[in-house]
């Protein structure tokens, strides 16, 4: 069976920055296994300003940032294409790429998965099911990677800070969501955001409003919200469903290790119930944003390092 | 049009393409015209997905016979489609005294219809067979036979038969309407006329409009409209069997099922609606069945939810499907095939094939040279494409960019978003299409699919 010092699941910025450290720590034999075709991870389509100050003291847009992480892992084996199907006991790896599949085992694994948002259906929403339904996640992806505009006019659904990455999104290829819609009375992100959104974007927020259904046929053709206890119908074209991150948590939920409210349960040194394993990043506490996974997989790394002396 | 053909089979659901590879493999002309962008567009793409015995069927009715010949016929086929056949068994599961007091009458009824195997079992059996159900459970019947299927991969794996033995299918295609004249339809249509000699109605929520175009209609289809919720991959660990309530006299009542591709699901819901299209969910009834999956199996709380639907069932007012052929209209209709119309299709093929033998041409006795055409294999109990390599797309669901190229090529390609889906299973999963709906909707955009 192949083996490796230390294996890490998932190539974004967790995943890099630990990789990058274990290097410079001495470790010789890591292997970083990303299965989209390229590692840089959300970053990757978040196509507006914000990343890099953390971790390079610069302010870039997401796929330089994502480009620069990269870059500071040249040389080391980083295998894009290549999804981990289980986790098994003792640190083995069930993996699959476009060869086949095969068993790895590692001394130390750190499980650095990510976060993605909550989708329509796990949070119930009713309606119908039209396309033009989505997360922050897919709409970047459809505006950065591939042009193309999967609406002219949306609702935006939340208020954190991902949501604004939804406006600024959409404002990419001249996109004009209709209204944002929080459903607590305050909007999620830090203060003065309500505001960014109504004369920065021109989109207007509607807290403490609640969406109950979404029309349409083949696409969405309007949107029902409750607001002081009175529906009222919005026309739109598109739903965004932004933030209320959860961990990427498909390998651990079913074993080896325990997890807690859907994460890796760790110990102060990011180790998991099973010694093998070790857990960073958005996968822990989801919203933090790349800078703090950045440094976060630096200190995992650390830790990791520490238990193989 | 200048063709000419012998069968117009109207409706491209589960029964439509039955009845459609039934015609085509006895080496008549047929064509199907189905309504939406793709098969599979109305009552037949949300269902349990369950092969059932009959064991709760009416007795003497065309349901049941319908039920057991296509129950029959699917473990005769199945593996040549390379179709899935998942035996799990059916508890029927007692909550209440009241539904223990029901359970003999449901073992006699299974007897009846002939299902012998069904038998009560007591608290303790049911714990060893399922031990995470909830201990209010007070016992069970069992009903061995019950099975879960793939409910698109099936009537796809139909589509593709019929078309290799020259079946022609248009999509996008609603009968508008027909004139029977010197013993020939000329049913109209947006992609044009087609002519026939004989016209099956299996239209299914539109089946009373579609009949109407050769009587007034016998009957009157009110959707009953089925809500589900569907559970992530752990869940389908927390359930061996399908976990069914004790029937009422109008719905089988919500069952817990593992799905063919490796999930748990409850459903469906049963609510009368004039909708005939458009199958919405709504959020405080998704928000009941949840809760009530986890009063049944207390392990799920905690297991997100991946997805909701909901599917809308030809309910038709009368006891029993209609099934029946109109001589001197050369017609035959096949209305109000409602939930066990998945297992029965293939049974209504027969039972059609019959009437038409009976009132208007022969039909050779066997199948000369019936041609297979497996599909590719979508359920978690088998071998799935990407365990042979390839670039994975959708990462939650495992499905291949290979996967999914084919399913927009081929002889039927993939119509619309949702026929994609349930041709690979591409962006059903738990992140439901975050990673990769726009990789896949770039894909489709450089195919040229739902070009007719």
């Amino acid at each position: 069976m192949e083996s490796h010092d230390v294996v890490i699941i998932g190539g974004g910025p967790t995943g890099l920055s630990a990789a990058r450290r274990l290097a410079d720590l001495g470790i010789k034999d890591i292997v970083v296994l990303e299965r989209e075709a390229e590692a840089g991870g959300i970053p990757r389509h978040c196509g507006h300003q914000g990343f890099g100050w953390h971790s390079h003291h610069r302010l870039w847009a997401g796929p330089r940032f994502a480009g620069q992480l990269r870059k500071d892992c040249a040389g080391l084996d980083i295998r894009t294409g290549t999804t981990v199907l289980e986790l098994k006991a003792g640190g083995v790896l069930r993996i699959r790429s476009s060869g086949g599949s095969d068993d790895m085992k590692a001394r130390r694994v750190l499980i650095a998965t990510g976060a993605r948002e909550t989708p329509r259906a796990a949070r119930l929403i009713g309606g119908a099911r039209p396309a033009g339904v989505m997360n922050t996640g897919a709409l970047q992806q459809h505006v950065y990677l591939h042009r193309h505009k999967p609406f002219e006019q949306p609702v935006i659904i939340g208020s954190e800070w991902v949501s604004f990455s939804a406006l600024l999104t959409c404002r990419h290829l001249g996109i004009k969501p209709v209204a944002m819609i929080e459903e607590n009375a305050r909007v999620t992100a830090p203060k003065g955001s309500g505001l960014v959104a109504r004369l920065a974007f021109g989109v207007p927020v509607m807290t403490a409003t609640r969406l109950i259904t979404i029309e349409g046929h083949s696409q969405v053709e309007g949107v029902e919200i409750e607001r002081d206890g009175k529906r009222q119908r919005i026309a739109c074209d598109g739903v965004v469903f932004t933030g209320q991150f959860r961990p990427e948590n498909a390998l651990y939920m079913t074993g080896p290790i325990e997890s807690e409210d859907q994460s890796p349960a760790i110990d102060t040194n990011f180790r998991c119930s099973g010694p093998a394993y070790f857990a960073g990043g958005n996968v822990l506490a989801p919203l933090k944003n790349s800078g703090r996974c950045c440094q976060q997989g630096v200190t995992a790394a650390e830790a990791i390092a520490a238990s193989l002396k | 049009m200048a063709d000419r053909f012998e069968i117009a089979v109207v409706g491209g659901g589960v029964v439509g393409l039955a009845i459609l590879r039934r015609f085509a493999m006895a080496g008549l002309t047929c064509v199907l015209l189905e309504k939406g962008a793709d098969i599979l567009s109305g009552a037949s793409k949300g269902n349990s997905a369950l092969l059932h015995t009959g064991f709760d069927a009416p007795p003497k009715s065309i349901e049941i016979s319908c039920m057991k010949a296509g129950y029959a016929e699917y473990l005769d086929i199945h593996r040549k489609l390379n179709l899935p056949l998942i035996r799990s068994t059916a508890l029927v599961v007692a909550w209440t005294e009241a539904d223990l007091a029901a359970f003999p009458a449901i073992v006699a009824k299974a007897h009846k219809n002939g299902v012998a195997d069904v038998r009560q079992i007591g608290r303790t059996e049911l714990r060893l067979k399922e031990r995470h159900l909830a201990a209010t459970a007070l016992g069970a019947v069992l009903v061995p036979g019950e099975a879960i299927i793939d409910p698109w991969s099936a009537p796809l794996a139909y589509a593709h038969q019929a078309i290799a033995h020259g079946a022609k299918i248009i999509r996008n295609a609603e009968v508008t309407g027909g004139i029977f004249a010197e013993g020939e339809w000329r049913l109209a249509s947006p992609q044009g006329e087609v002519a026939a000699r004989i016209v099956i109605n299996a239209a299914g929520n539109f089946g009373d409009l579609v009949e109407a175009i050769a009587r007034p209609s016998p009957f009157t289809i009110r959707p009953r409209k089925g809500q589900f919720v569907v559970f992530d991959k752990p869940g389908a660990k927390l359930a061996s069997a399908v976990i069914l309530p004790v029937p009422s006299e109008r719905t089988k009542g919500v069952a817990l099922f593992r799905t063919a591709f490796g999930n748990l699901a409850i459903g469906p819901t049963a609510e009368d609606v004039d909708e005939r299209q458009i199958a919405a969910c709504d959020g405080d009834t998704l928000m009941k069945l949840k809760n009530r999956a986890i009063e049944m199996l207390p392990a799920l709380e905690g297991i997100n939810v991946n997805a909701i639907y909901a599917g809308l069932r030809p309910a038709s007012g009368h006891k029993d499907y209609v099934i029946e052929a109109l001589k001197e209209q050369n017609w035959i209709t096949v209305g109000g095939i409602r939930s066990t119309g998945l297992t029965a299709s293939l049974g209504i093929a027969q039972l059609v094939a019959k009437l038409y033998a009976k009132n208007f041409g022969k039909l050779p006795k066997k199948v000369p040279e019936p041609k297979w055409t497996p599909v590719a294999n979508l359920a978690e109990d088998n071998l799935r494409p990407h365990v042979r390599g390839g670039e994975i797309i959708c990462h939650c669901e495992l499905v291949t960019r290979g996967e999914i190229e084919a399913a927009l090529g081929g002889p039927l390609p993939a119509g619309d978003v949702g026929g994609l889906k349930r041709r690979t299973r591409a962006m059903m999963g738990r992140c439901q299409g975050f990673y990769c709906s726009a990789q896949v909707a770039a894909i489709m955009r450089e195919s040229d699919h739902g070009k007719p």
